[in-house]
């Protein structure tokens, strides 16, 4: 199959510091890859670089046999690539379903005019946005939130909010920044689940930065391994399992 | 009715109209101004001289009040809005006082010393059909997804940003019409006043417009129609302690921050289905009290 993703030497400096050098890999359409590595190897750095958050030194990114390379970040996620945050940003103040229903602007296309005298094209279009959010929030089990404020849920239900925020762009490649951060052992195996249940649902490809080692090795069909800004593997689960360099540098163990 | 209170309803729907714009900018897409008298002032002007100088009826007056104000904030925002918050504050502060200057210096719309002659073209009735437009617009806006994307650059523009919204064309937005309600009250204004001068559209006014706003409560329509009434009312009401007046003013609005940090609506919206709502609420906290304590005597049993 043909990979939905692709990153060709990819490299950032922050100054003199390079957080990104030269990083190669690509996602598989329908295949979820894990990014790992200790803290500081650039993952996020990575994410924010391939959603356009960042400006690139160097190095490409092609998505669907497009240059994404530094675009705006909003016509990114309008081609298809979404993304959660590793320290969550909700649109705090609102509710659940206003969450959603915000991120759903993109499958509506009437303009201020509509919008002023509420034409019929505004009522129609809104109409389908209000179901689309309902349908999500019911599909990610939120819908009985819906009128929470977002500030006020669980960290888990964020989490959960954030990724069902991104579903409601129609994306065809979701980026999870450590989505099992800061959760409890069953949590992170639900959550685990739903990576998986999404990705089948949506048609989904998924790049994932985890560092539950458990989460990575079960859900990713290939994991691409990040040391000071460089790329130490690439290899499937039980290849990187059996790495030595990736045992020194993050996995611990080795000769101990 | 009483002229003078006819004056002060007066005074405070037009203020209203410009508060409504401000509160567009501030309270839904989350930007500061400090110099929305300025676009007042350019829609003042603009206005005066359809009527007085080409002789033309009222209303293209105050369509040329909202295109203009409209057409210099797009231009001030292609310049200003990619910076920051304070920055971005601190940019339409200068820009506000820059039109006061200009306009005290252009001998040919009558300088500092102003412009008298203007038609009395404004009355109680096209200010209250304004406000009711003002607010119905508004209203109808933050309730689009036009309006969600606004609020959502205000809320966290970075997750606005990935979620594929253009930043900078919903602050433009939020700017530009923000300023057309400006302009407009600026018309009205001047026709009210049937005489303006720079001096009118000083920063004074644009503080005093942003503080209607955040004592109203940010985010709220309902907040802001009921600040800009409040606060227009409030130093009238204070006439007879003249001496006292700008004190007590001060102390109203410094009372309102610390009792209701978020204005005074802050973030609610009074509409029929909002009240509805919160009786409902109130309802449903009863009876889950109601059931708690109904729940804790039967568990205080069990443990026994």
């Amino acid at each position: 199959m043909s990979d939905i993703l692709e990153v060709r030497g990819l490299t950032k400096r922050f100054g003199g510091l390079a957080a990104v050098s030269e990083v190669d890999f690509s996602v598989r359409e329908g295949g979820i890859l894990g990014l790992i590595g200790p803290n500081g190897a650039g993952k996020t750095t990575i994410f924010n670089l391939i959603t356009g958050v960042y400006k690139v030194t160097s190095g490409t990114v092609t998505f669907q046999g497009k240059n994404i390379t530094d675009m705006e970040p909003y016509l990114i996620a309008d081609l298809g690539i979404t993304r959660t945050f590793q320290n969550i940003r909700l649109f705090k103040n609102l509710t659940v379903f206003e969450n959603v229903l915000t991120a759903c602007h993109a499958s509506a296309s009437y303009g201020l005019v509509d919008s002023f005298l509420r034409l019929p094209r505004f009522r129609r279009e809104e109409k389908a946005l209000q179901e689309k959010a309902l349908e999500l929030l019911s599909i990610l089990g939120l819908a009985d939130r819906k009128e929470a404020i977002a500030n006020g849920l669980p960290y888990g239900l964020q989490r959960r909010l954030e990724i069902t925020r991104a579903l409601a762009l129609d994306p065809k490649l979701l980026l999870l920044d450590e989505p099992a951060a800061g959760m409890n052992p069953d949590e992170t195996e639900q959550l685990m689940r739903l990576i998986g249940d999404i990705r089948d649902r949506f048609k989904l490809s998924v790049l994932v930065i985890e560092h539950h080692m458990d989460l990575v090795m079960k859900l990713c069909e290939r994991i691409v391994v990040l040391n000071f800004g460089q790329k130490l593997a690439d290899d499937e689960p039980d290849g990187i399992r059996g790495d030595k360099r990736v045992v020194e540098a993050y996995l611990g163990g080795g000769d101990e | 009715m009483d002229a003078y209170l006819e004056g002060i309803i007066m005074l405070s729907g037009i203020n209203l109209i410009a508060v409504l714009g401000l509160s567009l900018l501030t309270g839904f897409a989350g930007l500061f101004s400090f110099g929305h008298a300025g676009f007042m002032a350019i829609g003042a002007y603009s206005a005066a001289i359809v009527t007085t100088i080409f002789k033309l009826p009222f209303s293209l007056g105050l369509a040329a009040s909202a295109i203009v104000a409209a057409g210099v904030s797009w231009l001030i925002g292609r310049a200003t809005l990619k910076l920051k918050g304070d920055y971005f504050c601190i940019a339409t502060l200068g820009f506000g006082e820059a039109i006061r200057l200009i306009l005290d210096n252009f001998q040919g719309l009558g300088g500092a010393r102003g412009w008298p002659g203007i038609p009395p073209h404004t009355a109680l009735w096209n200010i209250l059909l304004l406000d009711v437009i003002g607010v119905v617009l508004l209203a109808h806006l933050v309730r689009s997804r036009h309006g969600r994307n606004m609020i959502a650059v205000r809320e966290e523009e970075l997750a606005a940003q990935v979620a594929g919204i253009d930043t900078f064309r919903y602050k433009m937005m939020a700017l530009v019409i923000s300023a057309a309600y400006a302009g407009v009250a600026g018309a009205l204004l001047g026709h009210y006043m049937t005489f303006i001068q720079p001096k009118m559209f000083s920063m004074v006014k644009s503080t005093e417009l942003t503080i209607i706003v955040i004592f109203g409560g940010l985010g709220s329509i309902s907040g802001s129609v009921l600040g800009a009434v409040v606060l227009t009312f409030l130093p009238e009401l204070l006439r007879a302690v003249d001496k006292w007046r700008l004190v007590v003013y001060g102390l109203a609005v410094i009372g309102i921050m610390i009792g209701r940090p978020r204005g005074l609506m802050g973030g609610f919206e009074l509409t029929p289905s909002s009240v509805k709502r919160w009786i409902a609420d109130r309802k449903d906290a009863k009876t889950a009290k109601a059931d708690r304590m109904a729940e804790d005597a039967g568990n205080g049993k069990d443990v026994r």
